[in-house]
């Protein structure tokens, strides 16, 4: 052999087969992520060096068949026929198949042979398949199928070593597998349909045998669309003739494939294979049993949920307050260095600003998906999906979306990134839209402050139930409840189509793998953080921008100058807060009053017309502007506003009466209209709650979002939809409760 | 003529044909229930849908609008 060679492999598999462990067991760690041009697939590559041999590998995503039905399937399939320009033309093939349910998992195989390209057949969870009892002759088998075939155990990283080797050995030779399972009159037709489009308009010259196959088998597919649409109606007539002589000849379409495919395989698996006369019940069968049963598999669920939802809603809480103490940490030092100016205001409110509102949302990002891991990789996740599948059909959705749509309500970050486990698209693209709908964290401050502030403090039941806790519960079913019909008008209009199959595989259960469930949330937070994490930093640089642009903070910087300058002599933080006092409250003055001069302030002013109706003043108005890159802002701008500084403690506020007396809770009571009337009153405070229940005031989903479905255009729509929903929601419920009022 | 919706938990039939030519039905065919092939059904979800079966040596779930349109014969 040369010294360095190269090679391209790509690597494909059902899913559950123990892929992903194979895959960075076979490339380390030296991962690049991307998502394939023009769809949501996502791209993983990965260089790396085996021995002598510099070798790119592919991963692709796993999948039972190979017979594209749209775009993001067919993107597979290009890889493999070397149609895909961005990876290049794999050498090898190397195919994983769980050794416990070889018949199924050949299904694939027989497609991927069917490309004629070197392949290599791993067979996985050779231990699971021993104790089911199944036992397999690899030597006869790896002849028939003429290929040759590796057991590993890639979770225990037993059988590498074979796999590189054999990889090697493929890549150098020229032998292809030559195998021919449909009848001859199959491969006749396909003959034919490539003579008719070589003739047509356009001709795409030679087709590669497979994709002959896919036009006349995939009835509806997506190869006979694009052929269709590149080379003319008359294809559709002439795939829709062969089709009709096969079924004439007894080869249904598409009925033949799978029994050509399960045909060849049985023949194949004869005498190679063998299995107890009598399934003897597993371990796994008895967990099942209990998991899915109708009282204790919905016990089991519910708290699994329950646990789950808790990591992310608060035992994150801790992480990020221990991110915010790091950024208030390093704001105070860059606090320290400089003199007020705009570069500092750049430091610490832009830039330090932004990364904190990047990593904040790491904690949960990292707890979700080390659920979401740890419950895929033992098999529960499809049992989950399994039984609430009946639920959501109720939305149009399937089973596989409740668990996006949970975690939602802590955050909508994680969630949208937890779609993936969808993996029909529709699906995923519906589940994604509504996902910002649910209730998130950040909403919660909000509620709570405006709760406090005009819900009066009432208990029925001997006060056991609160007027304000019952406002509160409420609230957040508000999204939820919207989300239904939205959810059902997207599925009628935009999202229209066929219902997709549900048809889902129960894998056996197995103990989680440490290293498979530890990539995954390193993975993902990875993802978030390079890829979502840029355009989340720069959407915040830019409304610091418009809230510190134009105006002349010359007279504020001084005031700033001259309060360090005495904290920083103070004896004692009281003594300094005495002698400072006037000072701030006329610094919050003149910070209120530059917010208002500032590009943020003046939009605020212009759209007073256009929220009045919703029964707001110019002050909220600017409140819900400053709030669209994240609503939990709301706060400090108010407290800017209403000249108490940015640094707003709500908590602190509802725990001590005479911090309640002089804060924003009282502050907002008080505030008035020019004519003296009070701008707040309970339906405003409704308006105002409803409108960020249902607003997409977070930057860092709409972010998500573009990264998920690889593209500007879902973003977009759904910051509109979720607008014109929050402004209508707002408005209805204004003018409603003033009639009760 | 007999459909999968309509098999009992612990009870097993011989597949005879997937009806229809959707995605749903090719999907069905590629997970191996064709001509031929046995399968039994393990259980219900809590709301009685969807099912669970064996098939092939594997568990698989379908909604009962997909079962139903499985031929089946006891």
């Amino acid at each position: 052999m040369t010294t360095s060679s190269k090679l391209t492999v790509a690597l494909i598999g059902n899913p559950n087969t123990g892929k992903s462990t194979l895959f960075s067991g076979l490339c380390g760690y030296r991962v690049r992520t991307g998502n394939y041009p023009g769809v949501t697939v996502e791209k993983k590559l990965s260089s790396t060096r085996w021995g002598e041999t510099n070798v790119t590998l592919i991963d692709l995503p796993g999948t039972y068949s190979l017979s594209p039905r749209s775009l993001d399937e067919m993107v597979s399939v290009d890889v493999l026929l070397g149609r895909q320009v961005d990876v290049g033309e794999p050498d090898v093939v190397v195919c994983i198949v769980d050794a416990s349910n070889l018949e199924r998992n050949l299904f694939l195989v027989s497609q991927v042979l069917d490309m004629q390209k070197p392949t290599v057949l791993v067979l996985n969870m050779c231990d699971v398949a021993e104790t089911h009892g199944v036992t397999i002759d690899i030597e006869p088998l790896s002849q028939r199928l003429g290929v040759p075939v590796i057991k590993t155990l890639a979770h225990r990283k037993q059988g590498l070593e074979e796999v590189k080797n054999a990889v090697i050995r493929a890549g150098s030779s020229d032998q292809v597998p030559t195998h021919q399972l449909f009848p001859d009159l199959f491969y006749a037709e396909c003959e034919t349909l490539s003579h008719q489009l070589k003739n047509s308009n356009g001709s795409p010259g030679e087709v590669p045998g497979y994709l002959l196959e896919r036009l006349l088998l995939d009835v509806g597919g997506h190869v006979e669309s694009h052929f269709v649409a590149q080379y003319g109606e008359e294809i559709r007539q002439q795939v829709a003739a062969s089709r009709g002589r096969l079924e004439e000849a007894g080869c249904k379409v598409p009925a033949v494939e799978a029994i050509a495919r399960y045909g060849w395989i049985r023949e194949n698996l004869n005498g190679v294979l063998s299995r107890p006369e009598h399934h003897a019940t597993t371990p796994s069968d008895k967990i099942d049993r209990f998991l899915t049963n109708r009282f204790t598999g919905v016990v089991v669920f519910l708290s699994l949920m329950f646990l789950v939802f808790q990591a992310i809603y608060a035992w994150a809480g801790p992480l990020m307050d221990f991110i915010e103490g790091g950024q208030t940490f390093a704001s105070g030092w860059v606090v320290g260095l400089m003199p007020p100016g705009a570069l500092r205001s750049l430091l610490v409110d832009g830039i330090i600003g932004g990364v904190g509102s990047v990593i904040i949302f790491l904690p949960q990002i990292c707890f979700l998906f080390f659920f979401i891991a740890l419950l895929e990789d033992c098999g529960y996740m499809a049992r989950a999906a399994f039984l609430m599948d009946r639920v959501m059909t109720c939305v149009g959705l399937s089973g596989k979306s409740f668990v996006p749509l949970m975690s939602s309500f802590a955050c909508a970050i994680p969630g949208v990134m937890a779609t993936r486990v969808i993996e029909n698209p529709r699906d995923r693209l519906l589940t994604i839209l509504v996902a910002p709908l649910m209730s998130c964290s950040a909403r919660l401050p909000v509620y709570v402050l405006l709760i406090w502030a005009f819900i009066p403090p009432e208990t029925y039941f001997d006060g056991w139930v609160s007027l304000r806790g019952m406002v509160l519960f409420i609230m957040h079913f508000v999204g939820l409840i919207v989300a239904v019909p939205v959810a059902w008008i997207l599925k009628k209009t935009l999202l229209k189509g066929e219902t997709p199959p549900f048809v889902m595989e129960l894998p056996s259960y197995k103990i989680p793998s440490v290293r498979v469930v530890l990539d995954r949330v390193y993975d993902r937070g990875k993802a978030f953080i390079v890829r979502a994490g840029t355009l989340i930093f720069a959407t915040t640089i830019v409304v610091w921008a418009a809230g510190y642009f134009p105006g002349d903070r010359g007279e504020l910087h001084q005031l700033q100058a001259e309060i360090e300058k005495i904290e920083a002599m103070a004896e004692s933080e009281e003594a300094a807060e005495e002698q400072t006092a006037s000072l701030v409250e006329k610094q919050n003055q003149l910070s209120a009053s530059l917010i208002k001069q500032s590009a943020l302030g003046r939009v605020g002013h212009a759209i007073e017309p256009v929220v009045k109706p919703l029964g707001w003043d110019w002050r909220i108005g600017v409140g819900v502007i400053a709030s669209f890159p994240a609503r939990e802002v709301i706060i400090a701008t108010l407290g800017t506003i209403y000249s108490l500084g940015g640094d707003i403690d709500i908590d602190e506020e509802l725990e001590d009466e005479d911090k309640a007396k002089e804060g924003l809770i009282a502050q907002l009571q008080t505030s008035q209209w020019p004519d003296g009337n009070k701008v707040f009153n309970i339906p405003v405070a409704i308006s105002v709650m409803v409108f960020f229940a249902l607003c997409a005031q977070c930057g860092a989903t709409l972010m998500v979002i573009k990264r998920e479905t690889n593209s500007w255009a879902w973003p977009i729509f759904t910051f509109v939809y979720m607008t014109a929903l929050a402004y209508v929601g707002a408005l209805l419920s204004y003018q409603v409760s003033m009639l009760f009022a | 003529m007999t459909m999968l919706d309509e098999l009992k938990p612990g009870e097993v039939a011989q597949i005879v044909a997937v009806e229809g030519k959707d995605a749903i039905s090719t999907r069905l065919l590629e997970m191996g229930l064709i001509e031929g092939t046995e399968i039994s059904c393990i259980g219900k979800a809590p709301l009685g849908d969807p099912l669970e079966f064996e098939v092939c040596g594997y568990r698989i779930s379908l909604r009962s609008s997909e079962a139903r349109r499985v031929q089946i014969t006891r």
